[in-house]
């Protein structure tokens, strides 16, 4: 069984290597993404401090602070997130309305410096709580996202396709007249692709991580095993699909169907914090926003394996349960 | 004749709008080179695909070594497809790397190569093959596991007749290696060339079984004189004959030789161009499966 595998993932790897336009597509592309974003949104922030409050709007009437001008207020319920948030220098200051008044304030932000002083003339008697914490660009937290978009492509398209040319072209016929199994065929593509994804990813992560000056706060072996099980899921999940269909619209459309749900609700682009709760529920769905969520905490937050677990095992899950369907599916010729 | 390596019995495949095998049954003596006839059509290669174990039959059963189709069969089985794609950028070498590698036994690499007259080939893309090496390679790829048994499903369709003759010599040194060969082909030639014994298919069934000389001699005992179109008078189309048109010339099918020459002569028909030869197995072919185009 090993040795069948191994063939077969052999003369796959060599096949993509030797594809020289995919091959240059497939690392020029995020390439490009990134530092396209990076300039786009790299720049600096808007000239607006943004301060945090932890109660209800009944506790604001009393604060002649709340009626500053060119300091936008937001309502945080939960404290944790906002001190988060707040260690991030996404926000520049966080307020407690409940009595007695207390504030944190990020010592590392300048913005918070300034916004202090704010506060202060306005109500001296607040009691200080210092927290530091280096801010977090937008491209910083764009980075796991342009990092998993080019994954989920590379998983759901480069297997969903390749296997389909295979049953088209009669290829899948042949290996069906030797004792070749579907699961060692599928697990071959598996790994093939994982193996190609997991080098570019780390070639990305290296050479986009040096251009824009981005170092992970966690531990890189876990960010790893993030990669490996997401993408695993989404290289079985992109199988599922290609398992038993011969034509390319229909395979192409339920791709695209998959795809554009993911970069728009897993949270690529944008975080889906306020968003409707049915969002987030069927954002939960994707494999790509466990991958992304893990990443993040990861990579922005310093998180250990304790912290991701529930999303690996998901991940994890799911890769399983799609391996098993499209092997239990899998069609090896056109009927 | 040895004990039957291949039993087919009461095959039928039916798809929704036809019935493409309609209940074939016979048996292929190991180390024979078993022929598969017929027209386009006929179910020649449905019938060989359930043989292979690709395509599950609608009824019947096919048998290898007395047991049903299974993971023995799979390893001892070499098969040529009627068409194959192959990997893209691998070279001839790796192609059949590759497909040695499903295998647990077989020839070794450089063996087939040689075997198949691959040797300068070996480092070209297989996709820069032409028609003839391209089968080459296909056949190489069928033979890696050292097959007992080999399926060919119409090997030299498309193939110029030097590509043709090529890969006959190749067939006749692998028939030489006791290995059993099953054969479909629309090219008499090469079925009389290379079968032990063959069967003609047509609309699903077969309609003629045995060696080829068995069914000559049982269904075609007649001989054939073959004049030019262009010399044979309009006037003796009149004749007493029985005459059959081809393209460029008129045959003319009898079973006794000095009368039928009596004849021509008497009605001064030019001989000077005539040729007289036995039926084949195309002249067969052609009588129990018909002359005209099929849909």
């Amino acid at each position: 069984m090993i040795r069948r595998l191994l063939s077969v993932l052999h003369a796959r790897n060599l096949e993509f290597l030797r594809d020289r336009g995919t091959l240059v597509f497939t690392l020029l592309l995020p390439v490009m993404l990134v530092i396209g974003m990076g300039f786009v949104f790299g720049g600096p922030q808007r000239p607006l401090f943004k301060v945090g409050l932890l109660g209800g709007p009944s506790e604001r009437q009393a604060h002649p602070f709340l009626s500053e001008r060119y300091v936008e207020f937001i309502s945080l319920p939960q404290q944790g997130e906002a001190l988060r948030k707040l260690t991030h220098q996404q926000l520049d200051l966080l307020l407690d309305l409940h009595s007695p008044e207390r504030y944190w304030v990020n010592t590392d932000s300048p913005k918070g410096y300034i916004v202090e002083k704010l506060l202060l003339a306005a109500e001296p008697a607040a009691v200080r709580e210092p927290v530091t914490g280096a801010a977090v660009r937008y491209v910083d937290w764009l980075f796991p996202g342009i990092l998993g978009m080019n994954m989920m492509f590379s998983c759901l398209f480069g297997v969903g396709y390749v296997v389909l040319r295979y049953r088209k072209s009669g290829f899948l016929k042949r290996l069906h007249a030797t004792p070749l199994t579907a699961f060692e065929f599928l697990s071959a593509q598996v790994l093939s692709r994982l193996a190609l994804i997991l080098f570019i990813t780390v070639m990305l992560y290296a050479g986009i991580g040096a251009i824009i000056g981005f170092h992970s706060a966690g531990s890189l072996p876990l960010l790893a095993l993030v990669g490996v099980v997401g993408a695993l899921s989404m290289i079985a999940l992109g199988l599922t699909i290609a398992a038993r269909f011969s034509s390319e619209e229909l395979v192409g459309g339920l791709l695209n169907v998959l795809t554009w749900p993911m970069m728009l609700l897993s949270g690529i682009w944008f975080s889906l914090e306020g968003s409707p709760r049915w969002v987030q529920w069927v954002a939960h769905v994707f494999p790509l926003t466990h991958v992304l969520d893990s990443a993040r905490a990861v990579m922005l937050d310093g998180a250990g394996l304790a912290q991701i677990a529930p999303n690996l095992l998901y991940l994890a899950a799911t890769a399983l349960a799609f391996l098993a369907f499209g092997a239990w599916s899998f069609r090896w010729r056109i009927d | 004749m040895s004990a039957p390596i291949l039993e087919v019995r009461d095959l039928v495949k039916e798809y929704p709008a036809t019935t493409a095998v309609a209940g074939v049954s016979f048996s292929v003596p190991e180390g024979a080179c078993f022929g598969l006839l017929g027209p386009n059509g006929a179910g020649k290669t449905t019938t060989i695909e359930i043989m292979e174990g690709i395509l599950p039959p609608t009824a019947g059963e096919v048998r290898y070594r007395g047991e049903p189709l299974g993971a023995r069969f799979r390893e001892e089985a070499g098969i040529l497809f009627q068409r194959t794609a192959l990997q893209d950028f691998l070279t001839v070498r790796q192609c059949i790397a590759l497909f040695r590698g499903l295998y647990t036994h077989g020839l070794d690499v450089d063996e087939i190569i040689r075997l198949c007259a691959l040797e300068k080939l070996a480092g070209r893309d297989a996709r820069k093959l032409s028609g003839g090496q391209q089968q080459r390679l296909l056949l190489a790829i069928a033979l890696v596991n050292d097959p007992t048994v080999l399926f060919l499903d119409e090997p030299t369709t498309g193939l110029d007749p030097q590509a043709r003759r090529n890969f006959w010599e190749l067939v006749q040194s692998i028939k030489a290696r006791r290995k059993t060969i099953i054969l479909t082909t629309h090219y008499m030639e090469e079925a009389e060339l290379l079968c032990d014994e063959v069967a003609i298919m047509d609309r699903g069934r077969i309609i003629a079984q045995g060696t080829p000389r068995r069914l000559l001699h049982d269904h075609f005992a007649e001989v054939l004189l073959e004049l030019p179109r262009q010399e044979f008078p309009p006037a003796a189309r009149a004749l007493p004959l029985n005459i059959i048109d081809a393209s460029d010339r008129v045959e003319i099918s009898t079973h006794d030789l000095e009368a039928t020459l009596r004849t021509l002569l008497e009605a001064r028909v030019p001989l000077s161009h005539l040729r007289i030869r036995p039926g084949n197995l195309e002249d067969l072919f052609l009588e129990l499966t018909g002359k005209e185009l099929r849909p």
